[in-house]
């Protein structure tokens, strides 16, 4: 009866590894907006207005 | 055997470590020096590079630097736990697996190569990539157990960095990114063997062949002075060849005597507290010389 509620339930975290898992989360999404931002910048400091000039 | 199954411990899951734990893995204070050097590079190099791309190009350098230091803990994990110097370090305190270090290592190593590769030129990208793969594969799992030299040799992977600065600067190897490739490498020696001095039984219990182990601590101080000889003269190289003005070369000449000066000292001072005394000061002098050094040319550097 217990072990099927358990397993209802499935893992359950502590609130010392729910506060770890929030932390990495936000550092990993943090440090993806930075590379999606420094991608943009670096496209636009190496190509300058040229990054509009394409063939159609 | 797992590498770091003996010392991991049991309680730490995949995916639950602190982020703190993840950025220790990269060495930050290596990183640091790593970063400051490189930037020296870029900036005696004059080259065309705009501001903002040599600063993503520090950046992946420090990227790749901390790659490779990920690297080395997950093959180390085994020898630090012996060692008091590098216990605390995440893996071998159990705060993070091996497996997530390794994974670390690899997709960062790869990352920062790629980046610097599109973001500054393949030359410099290359540079990077063999200086991971010197530091991990070379030093970390070839030279570091098996010869007294190991620092001699490695040395060169803590060397690179002005170099690959330069290299995405102007995109060649200029002479004077060899003179500050020599510059750290033939610094590495005396600096790492004052703190082998110190730390011996550290490295007798983890088995590393360090020169104080192997040959004693004699042969170890004169290797130091000789070293320490050899680097006073690179040191004022740059002034020597007409890359550094006069006020580096009066700089680096009077950092040299010093050095030379405090690896003299750990020469003669052989016995108890002493000897461990100025061990310590030569090591941390050896850490002031180096930035000082750079420091001077950075300054020289930007004002030119």
């Amino acid at each position: 009866m217990m072990a099927a509620a358990k397993h209802k339930r499935g893992v359950v975290l502590t609130k010392e590894q729910r506060r770890i898992r929030r932390t990495r989360s936000i550092a990993l999404a943090l440090v993806l907006a930075g590379f999606a931002i420094l991608f943009y910048l670096v496209t636009i400091v190496k190509l300058g207005p040229g990054v509009m000039n394409r063939l159609l | 055997m797992n590498r770091a199954g003996a010392t991991r411990s049991a309680e730490v899951l995949p995916g639950f470590s602190d982020v703190a734990d993840y950025f220790a893995l990269l060495k930050p204070r290596v990183m640091s020096l790593v970063v400051f050097t490189a930037l020296v590079g870029i900036v005696r190099a004059h080259g065309d590079l705009h501001p903002f791309l040599g600063f993503t190009a520090l950046l992946c350098i420090a990227i790749g630097a901390g790659a490779s230091g990920a690297l080395n803990m997950w093959w180390d994990a085994d020898i630090d736990v012996r060692m008091g110097r590098t216990r605390t370090r995440p893996i071998p305190a159990g705060r993070v697996p091996a497996g997530e270090a390794l994974a670390v290592g690899l997709t960062l190593s790869v990352a920062s190569v790629i980046m610097l590769g599109l973001f500054a030129g393949f030359l410099a990208a290359g540079l990077l990539a063999f200086t991971i793969f010197f530091y991990a594969v070379i030093y970390t799992m070839w030279l570091k157990r098996w010869t007294a030299q190991n620092i001699v040799i490695g040395g060169a992977a803590g060397a690179f960095p002005p170099m690959i600065g330069w290299a995405a600067a102007t995109g060649s190897i200029g002479l004077e990114s060899v003179v500050l490739f020599l510059m750290i490498f033939f610094w590495t020696p005396p600096h790492f063997w004052a703190l082998a001095l110190l730390r011996k039984d550290d490295y007798a219990r983890a088995g590393v062949p360090m020169l104080p182990n192997v040959a004693g601590d004699a042969e170890t101080r004169k290797q130091i002075v000789i070293y320490a000889a050899i680097m006073a003269a690179v040191g004022v190289l740059p002034a020597i060849l007409g890359f550094a003005g006069i006020f580096y070369g009066v700089v680096s000449a009077i950092l040299g005597a010093l050095f030379v000066a405090f690896s003299v000292g750990v020469w003669r001072n052989d016995r108890g507290s002493k000897a461990e005394a100025a061990a310590k000061r030569l090591f941390a002098f050896s850490v002031l010389y180096l930035f000082l050094l750079f420091a001077v040319l950075l300054v020289e550097g930007m004002g030119a």
